[in-house]
């Protein structure tokens, strides 16, 4: 028994069991103080499955060896813009949503296709390249969406010019996955389609990474020096890896996007990067390895933690900020954690 | 056998030397260049005037420089870009927040802002060291997250523990609830100017002392290398400064003389810049001494260092150490040039600034010196001048000046680090 508790230990580590047992005493907590529990978890599983594919998105680039893609507000970008020549092109309803996964994708992959050759130049050092090219491409970006010339009465500022911070998207494709098919269970509404299109596209993701492509992209990411010795293209993959992150990144904004029901443009996907890093670590994951497991089991903890701390905060204590600084100390201490482990392992 | 196509040749050779060293010259202050070239083009486009300019930029320069210093020591030791100076820059708030709440003001405050400081960032730079060699090689990154989750730390306790677990009452800088620090505080009439006001003086005036400096210097060297008959070598040096000295000393005086000109009313805050100029002596003579040896040799290769019984561990987390509490004082000299602490913000972009700063003077990753630090001062503060009255006048709009200097520090930042990864790459490959 013992034996058994050291070797998960070992497995899970520290700070992913202090997680764990916090969202636990908080989930208690929060029934305990009388906070409505269908509600909370409708909430919870809304957060969950409306961030699962942006989280998703990190696994092709770890895997491929660029490590947790702290870029990934490049795919970002390349998904509002989708959405925006959607909107643009008066699309309603399920085609607007469809539309502008369509149009993202080819965006998101050219982008993807010069980060992947970016990072190729940077070897050994993309964590950081990679942040501060994100970082960069959301403030050239801000320019971007000044002057794109964008005639839509909803989406440019009725004086001046560009596009507003927030673009809502009543009346386009708001909340389009969570009204599919959603049935109640008591309290606990239950938002079927969004489930199904974040467990479609892990399923597609699990697809690809069996495929033959996939398996060269996870040996060049696991040993690359043994990838070279067996033939395959190290950069090629590398570069097939980044292109599927910054494809998932863009989808994974559109979904998460409708859900929320606003397009936040500007400065918003700034850190987005961070939270989806952080999110698949603490599933487990480490900056050489990621599984689709790692991916549910992190969002869940991740985002379900701050869906709790949210009301719990708010009861307990009069400011309302706990809840935000409770999201920078677990996302930030979790990718220090990860740091720490990458050499000692070595 | 002629005598004369050799001389052509010979000048044709120099020519082509001479050419090859432009060239090399161009290319290795590139990103300076660059930036000389964007600020002049940005200050233009402002329609600025020079008074308020420079006014502005004195002030920016005397309260950042100090910053900017303090990242020196850890690039020396191959740790790359500190971004924890942002650690150094709470310890500096912290004592701050006691200096004011204790009610001790003006210079005195300041001699205890320090005093408290210290300590406390010695602290934090021990940590930030312990963590940053625990993760080699990805020290940057590290020291960036770090910072971040400090930030957190640092919010939890000056929101939420104030108040609550720390006893403190203070009307001025506890919120109306009783809990947690408010967001501004106002540090007028209490540290704000304490040293920049200790003893201001005419800029013109500093200028004409600055270019007989420079005349005097020309002329010692000069009159010291023509006795010992090494005129030729020191002959551009010389002609140099002393040509830079009589266009400030005219400059000057022609300004003086139109009493109508602005500039005549600048002033510029002359212990700060002491303080600056102190300890730009006290890193160079650092890195004489044998603990900048020993900086420079973990800085190359930490195994030789370690082998010739340097504890490179050590020497890490001293160069951290320094960073951050240089950090602290500079951000002391920063807040109180400023004369307003926002609580949960001041720091949070010191590092990044900092850093854009050095950058943009010329510095990489593993080499920076005290000029880069002055000069990337300047032209960092020069561009954040000008850049948002530019972009209205260019494009109607304040807004797009600010998104193009974060683009320019975020870009920056971003070039220069990949630069130096690509360098690395290819010399391993070789």
């Amino acid at each position: 028994m013992i034996e058994r508790f050291q070797s998960f230990y070992k497995k899970a580590g520290l700070p992913r069991i202090i997680i764990a047992v916090f969202f636990f005493i908080l989930t208690v907590t929060s029934s305990i103080i009388g906070i409505p529990f269908g509600g909370l978890m409708t909430d919870v599983i809304v957060r969950v499955a409306m961030n699962v594919v942006l989280v998703l998105a990190m696994v092709p680039g770890i895997l491929s060896g660029i490590g947790p893609n702290f870029g990934l507000p490049l795919g970002i970008l390349a998904g509002l813009l989708g959405a925006i020549i959607s909107i643009e092109m008066e699309l309603v309803g399920r085609s607007a949503f469809i539309g502008a996964i369509l149009m993202a994708i080819p965006l998101a992959a050219i982008v993807g296709w010069g980060y992947g050759w970016l990072l190729n130049k940077v070897k050994g050092s993309e964590m950081m390249v990679a942040t501060y090219v994100g970082f960069s491409a959301v403030s050239l970006m801000s320019i971007g969406w000044m002057v794109l010339p964008i005639k839509n009465p909803e989406m440019a500022w009725a004086m001046g010019k560009g596009i507003r911070t927030t673009i809502s998207l009543e009346g386009r494709f708001r909340h389009l996955l969570n009204n599919l098919w959603h049935f109640n269970i008591g309290a606990f509404r239950v938002p079927t389609g969004l489930i199904l299109f974040g467990l479609l596209m892990c399923f597609i993701m699990w697809l690809v990474l069996r495929s033959k492509t996939g398996i060269a992209m996870k040996t060049v990411g696991d040993n690359p020096k043994f990838a070279v010795a067996s033939g395959l293209n190290v950069d090629k993959y590398r570069i097939i890896g980044t292109i599927l992150s910054s494809i998932l990144g863009a989808i994974g904004i559109i979904v998460y996007a409708q859900s929320f029901g606003f397009l936040q443009l500007y400065q918003a996907p700034m850190f987005m990067g961070f939270h989806a890093v952080a999110a698949v670590l603490i599933g487990g994951a480490n900056v050489r390895n990621a599984t689709i497991t790692h991916v549910l089991i992190g969002t869940f903890l991740f985002q379900g933690l701050l869906v709790v701390a949210l009301p719990v905060a708010n009861n307990l204590l009069e400011q309302g900020s706990l809840a935000e600084i409770t999201r920078m100390l677990v996302s930030n201490g979790i990718i220090l954690y990860a740091l720490t482990q990458v050499v000692g392992g070595e | 056998m002629e005598p004369r196509p050799n001389i052509e040749e010979n000048t044709q050779n120099k020519r082509i030397e001479m050419l090859e060293k432009g060239k090399k010259f161009l290319i290795n202050n590139m990103v300076t260049i660059l930036f000389v070239i964007i600020g002049y083009i940005g200050f233009v486009l402002s329609g600025l005037s020079l008074p308020f300019f420079l006014n502005d930029l004195i002030n920016r320069v005397a309260r950042n420089g100090f910053l900017v210093l303090a990242l020196i020591i850890p690039v020396l030791a191959g740790m790359g870009l500190n971004f924890a100076v942002v650690l150094g820059a709470m310890a500096g708030q912290m004592a701050i927040i006691m200096t004011i709440h204790w009610g001790v003001f003006n210079w005195q405050g300041i001699l205890l802002c320090v005093l408290l400081a210290t300590p406390i960032a010695i602290l934090f730079g021990f940590l930030t060291g312990k963590l940053l060699n625990k993760t080699k090689g990805q020290e940057m990154i590290t020291s960036l997250i770090l910072g971040w989750f400090a930030n957190g730390v640092y919010q939890f306790i000056f929101l939420i523990l104030v108040g609550s677990v720390i006893p403190m009452k203070n009307e001025e800088l506890v919120l109306s609830t009783g809990v947690g620090l408010r967001v501004t505080v106002d540090l007028d009439k209490k540290l704000r100017y304490a040293i920049d006001s200790l003893f201001r003086f005419s800029f013109i005036k500093s200028v004409l002392i600055v270019g007989i400096v420079f005349i005097s210097v020309a002329l010692y060297m000069y009159i010291k290398n023509n006795k010992q008959g090494q005129l030729d070598s020191a002959k551009g040096k010389v002609m140099a400064l002393s040509a830079s000295g009589i266009v400030l000393g005219v400059w000057s005086i022609m300004t003086m003389l139109n009493s109508r000109n602005m500039l005549n009313n600048l002033n510029i805050p002359v212990v700060t810049f002491v303080i600056i100029g102190l300890l730009c002596f006290a890193t160079a003579f650092l890195t004489k001494t044998k603990l900048g040896q020993d900086f420079r040799t973990v800085g190359q290769d930490q195994h030789l260092a370690n082998v010739s019984g340097i504890d490179s561990n050590k020497i890490r987390v001293l160069a951290i150490v320094i960073s951050t509490v240089l950090a602290a004082w500079g951000h002391i000299i920063y807040l109180q040039n400023m004369g307003t602490l926002s609580t949960y913000g001041s720091h949070e972009n010191i590092g990044m600034f900092a850093i854009a700063a050095l950058l943009i003077g010329g510095a990489t990753v593993t080499k920076a010196t005290i000029g880069q630090a002055l000069l990337g001062t300047v032209l960092f503060h020069t561009i954040f001048i000008v850049s948002p009255l530019a972009g209205r006048n260019l494009l109607g709009d304040a807004q797009l000046g600010e998104y193009f200097r974060a683009f320019v520090v975020y870009g920056v930042i971003g070039v220069s680090l990949g630069m130096h990864a690509w360098k690395k790459q290819m010399q391993s490959k070789k």
